[in-house]
This record gives C-alpha cells, structure tokens and sequence, in this order.
C-alpha cells in the first residue's frame, strides 16, 4: 500500500510498523469477507440447495422431500413444461426486440444530439423506474382493459370491433414486458452509441461516405457489443418475469415463470420448480457466455 | 458540442435530406418515445383524482369526476401503509448493510491485484453472475434455504435476501468511481502522519462519497421496488408491492395510485434537484 514512500521518511515508518505483517497480508481479505461471506452464504449455497432439490422427489401434501438422485426430473420438467418455455422465448424475445427497436433512435439521439440537456433525456428514460413495477403493470392492466383509457377510446370510435380485446393474450404481455424493460435496453445503447469516437465519423466523412454509409458502416458495427449487452439485459429479466404475465395475459399462455411460482409457492412441488429454476439460469449463464467468448468478457460489466 | 465536428462534415459535402432526419424526426420520434414513457405514470396521477361508483371501492376505468378523497383517506386500507412503511423500513436497512459491507469489498477489489487477493477473479465473476441470474432463480433458491434449514420466512429473511441482491450493484458502482482514484492524496494523509482509520475518514471517504452515495441509492430504489424476491421470502412480512400485487388480484384500490403518485413525485423533485445541482457544479 505505501510502497511507494519513501522509508527513511520520519512519519512514515511507525505507522507502517503497525501496519506490516499479519495485517497487511490480511487486509484484502478482511475487506471482503463480510459482502463475499453473506453471497456465498445466500446466493451460492442457496443454488446448490435448489441443485440438489432437483434431484429429490418431493411429496405434495407434505411438502418433505427426499434424496431419490432423479436425473430424469431435469429432462422430464423440460419436456413437461416445454409449451410455456416456448411461449416464454416468444413473449421476452419479442418484448425484446420492439425495445431495441424502440431505444435505438433515442439512444442515438441523446448521445448525438442531447447536447447540454443530455441528462434530462436519460432522466426522462428513467422516469418508468419511479413507480413501482407492480403498479406500472397495474396502469397497464387499466390501459388495455376493454372499456379503459386505450380501448375504451377505440371502441368507443368504433375503431376495432367490439369482440377485439388485448388484455389477456400474448399481446398485451408483450407490451407489458415492453414498457417495463424498455429503459434496460435504452441505457446499454445510449452508453455503447455515446462511446464512439466521432473522429471515426468525421473520418468516414472526409472518405466521402454519406450519413446512410456512416451509420451503416461505422455507427451501427461499434454499437454492436451495446446491442447484444442490452439484448441480454432486458431478455434474461423478461424471460423470467411473471408478474406480466398473471396481471396481464390472464390464463392464456402461461409463462415459464409462473410455472416456477405456483410449483414454489401453490404446489409446493420443490423439486419440480427447482429443476425448472435451473434450465433458466442455465439459459442465463449461456448468454453470457456466448457474450463473453464473442465479445470479451469485461466489456458486458461496462453497460450495467 | 458533440454536434460540431458533425455539422461542417455534413454542411460541407452531405446532402441536405440526412440532415433533417437529425433535425425533425428524430426529435419528434424521441419525444413520442418519452410520451410512451410518461403517459401511463400520468394516466396513473390523473386515475388517483378519479371518483369511483359506490359499493366496493376500486379504481375505475371510467372518469368519474374530479375528486381528492383518496388523498384524504389515504389510510383507510388495512394494511396497506403498514406495508408501505415496512418496504420503507426495509430498503434503510438493507440499503445501510449493503452499501457499508459492498463499499468494503468495492476498495478490496480495486486496491489490490490478484497476486495480493487471491480468489479475487473469482469474487468479480460471482458478482457478475448475481447480477446477471434472473431473480426468479434467486428468489426460489432462498427459498429452498430457509425451507431445508427450517428459518422462519418474515423480515429477517426480507433484510437476508435484500442485502444479497444489492451487494453487487453497490460494490460495482463503487468500484467505477474507486477506479479514477488518486492513491497520492492517501500517501499525502500519510506522510503528514495520518494513520490508516482517519486517512479512510478524512481522505478516502469524502473522494469517494459520491459513488458510495449512487450505491446506496440504488440499493434503496432495487429494495422498496422488489417484489420477485420477497414474495417468495417474505412469509408473514407483507412489503409493499407484495401486498399491492395481492390485493390486485380482488381490485385495486384508488389508493394504490396515491401512494404511486406520491412516491413518483417525491422521487422525481429529487431527481430532478440533483440533475439541477450537478448543472451548477459543472
């Protein structure tokens, strides 16, 4: 720590006599050890837990479960359950998707031509964050509920058909989804779009590349690693969500997170909702992964 | 400024249909964008002024007139700000837990390389990963702990499992800030006889506070919002949005808007205040 100080220095050498030794070696270590204990003791051991359950066969009624060292509850789960997994991929990849096509102008936008008022901008993406997301779920529940603030107008309008509805299919989970994950795509693109050097720009510039050749060529290949960052920050969330799901879809196209749910805390099928817990976090995990080999692994750290 | 460089380039050789796209659509696309944002918080303010029909008091899709009776009788639910205050509750202390013990592991990681923190490679990616693992997963782990080792669900596991989603974003955020720090002003304390303890207190902390601040306001914000987590942990300890996603399921009550109206304009003035403060810094 104070290498570099000189030794002959008066004031120096007591306080670095205490210093040296045992505590000095210790002190990385001591730092850590409250935060890396109290994740170790309730984030890693927990996912060992929820490991071993997924071997275990658990007895409904009771809810005691025992070691049986099923292999086949993981496979089994998955072919169970694969309606919802698909459903999942579908509602969370397409929530996506309109985000990124949503945030893309904004963030771009800001990071152009926010000029001074570049932080109100950001502010006003993060403006959803100050309501809670059960209630934003909630207004969205209002909005496209048949006679509320959306539909209502339309069919009042006669502008759909009175049997059109959107609260309680896929659809308005997805536009749940959307709302709610949009910002996780936004601040990733604005950060990727912000870093680009606009000497590159000019460059392309003087090479006689039109803005359409500069953005293609330039803009939109250095923002590629802020895409897939925010790709996976608002995927990985929304394929696990439920609450949209349950407040929005009704009991059509069931999610995979609520299967996980209601296996914890309605069937008490532990094992069942373990094995299902950890495809997900597997699917997560893989992600990051394929992220990391293609793109570097420290590179996602800088957009969250 | 950005734009400069950008404006002779484009002035000098660039034909002028591009340019609009910078100077009117995007702008006006921006800010339907941000409408998108905001209208469904305001249609959520305006809803919480809204008269309902008698019998079962809840929100109606309808306007019914102006009224601030939700605002006066925003106590008459049962249990729904003793919950609130229970979120609130809980967000301090997981906040005050996390950010000490977060900031702690923040320095440990950016102090020292990995031939003096062995295991720290390890730390970071166990960090990353618990950001990154849905919170589902996390949720329903915990509890599968509490359940094998019989721990009584309610606050106490709320404050476990709200501390351990926080750490990581506390000790990141700090450790962004701690990056850009000059380790001279510390050997400065040091030569002018300062020991270990008042350097941290009178030199680190205070260079530092500004990311310890983010952290802990993010803690906050990532606790009183959390209802993946509790839910699943919270047994008999009812937070807020648990007990809003519950009494959803009968009808909501207008006073879920009020509190939801409250909250934002409180949060936003807020907001608002600093990007106003850092403006006059800068």
């Amino acid at each position: 720590m104070d290498e570099s100080v000189p030794a002959d220095h008066p004031g120096v050498t007591r306080s670095r006599r205490r210093r040296s030794g045992w505590g000095k070696l210790l002190a990385p270590y001591l730092l850590g050890l409250p935060a890396v204990a109290w994740l170790a003791v309730l984030f890693i051991v927990p996912l060992a837990i929820m490991l071993s359950l997924s071997l275990k066969t658990c007895d409904p009624a009771s809810g005691a479960c025992t070691m049986t060292w099923s292999w086949g509850q993981l496979p089994h789960q998955v072919n169970l359950y694969h309606a919802q997994f698909i459903t999942s991929l579908v509602y969370a990849g397409a929530a996506t998707l309109i985000d990124l096509a949503i945030s893309f102008p904004i963030a771009y936008w800001i990071a152009f031509y926010g000029g001074r008022k570049k932080n109100f901008f950001l502010m006003m993406l993060l403006v959803p964050f100050f309501v809670s997301f059960v209630i934003r779920t909630l207004i969205w529940q209002f909005i496209l509920s048949n006679d509320g603030f959306l539909m209502g107008f339309l069919r009042h309008h006669h502008l759909v058909s009175p049997s059109f509805h959107i609260l309680g299919t896929g659809y308005a989970v997805i536009a749940g989804l959307a709302y709610n994950y949009l910002p996780f795509t936004a601040l990733p693109l604005y950060v990727a779009i912000e870093r680009i050097d606009r000497r590159v720009l000019d460059a392309a510039h003087d090479l006689y590349a039109n803005r359409t050749t500069a953005f293609m060529k330039v803009v939109f290949p250095l923002a590629i690693p802020g895409i897939f960052a925010a790709f996976l920050l608002t995927f990985i969330p929304a394929f696990g969500d439920y609450v949209n799901q349950e407040l929005l879809g009704g009991t059509s196209s069931t999610m995979i997170g609520t299967v996980i749910q209601n296996s914890f805390l309605v069937s008490g099928d532990y094992a069942g909702g373990s094995s299902l817990s950890l495809v997900l976090l597997v699917v997560a995990l893989v992600g990051i992964w394929l992220y990391a080999r293609v793109l570097g692994s420290r590179s996602i750290e800088e957009y969250l | 400024m950005s734009v400069a460089p950008f404006q002779t380039s484009a002035n000098e050789r660039v034909e002028r249909k591009p340019r609009h796209l910078g100077r009117f659509a995007l702008p006006v696309y921006s800010w339907l964008v941000i409408a998108y944002l905001v209208l469904p918080i305001a249609f959520m303010i305006i809803f919480s002024f809204n008269k309902v029909f008698h019998g079962f008091q809840q929100v109606s899709f309808t306007w019914n007139g102006f009224t601030t009776q939700w605002y006066r009788e925003w106590n008459n639910v049962p249990g729904l700000s003793s919950s609130f205050w229970l979120s609130i509750r809980l967000a301090l202390i997981s906040m005050a837990i996390s950010t000490v013990i977060g900031t702690l592991l923040a320095i440990a990681l950016v102090r020292y390389r990995p031939d003096k923190f062995r295991g720290k490679g390890v730390i970071e990616q166990m960090l990353f990963v618990n950001i990154a693992a849905p919170e589902i997963v996390m949720g329903a782990s915990l509890l599968g702990l509490f359940v094998t080792f019989n721990i009584a669900r309610g606050f106490l596991t709320l404050v476990l499992a709200h501390v351990m989603f926080s750490i990581a974003y506390v000790a990141v955020t700090v450790r962004a800030r701690l990056a850009g720090f000059d380790r001279s002003l510390e050997e400065a304390a040091h030569d002018l006889g300062a020991g270990p303890l008042s350097t941290f207190r009178l030199v680190t902390l205070p260079l530092i506070m500004p990311g310890v601040l983010a952290g802990a306001l993010m803690a906050f914000a990532l606790s009183i919002d959390d209802f993946v987590t509790s839910n699943f942990v919270g047994g008999t300890s009812v937070p807020f949005p648990v007990y809003i996603y519950g009494a959803s399921r009968v009808g909501t009550h207008p006073q879920v808007f009020v509190f939801g109206a409250v909250i934002f304009a409180i949060g936003i003035t807020f907001a608002l205040l600093s990007l106003v403060i850092a403006r006059k810094d800068s």
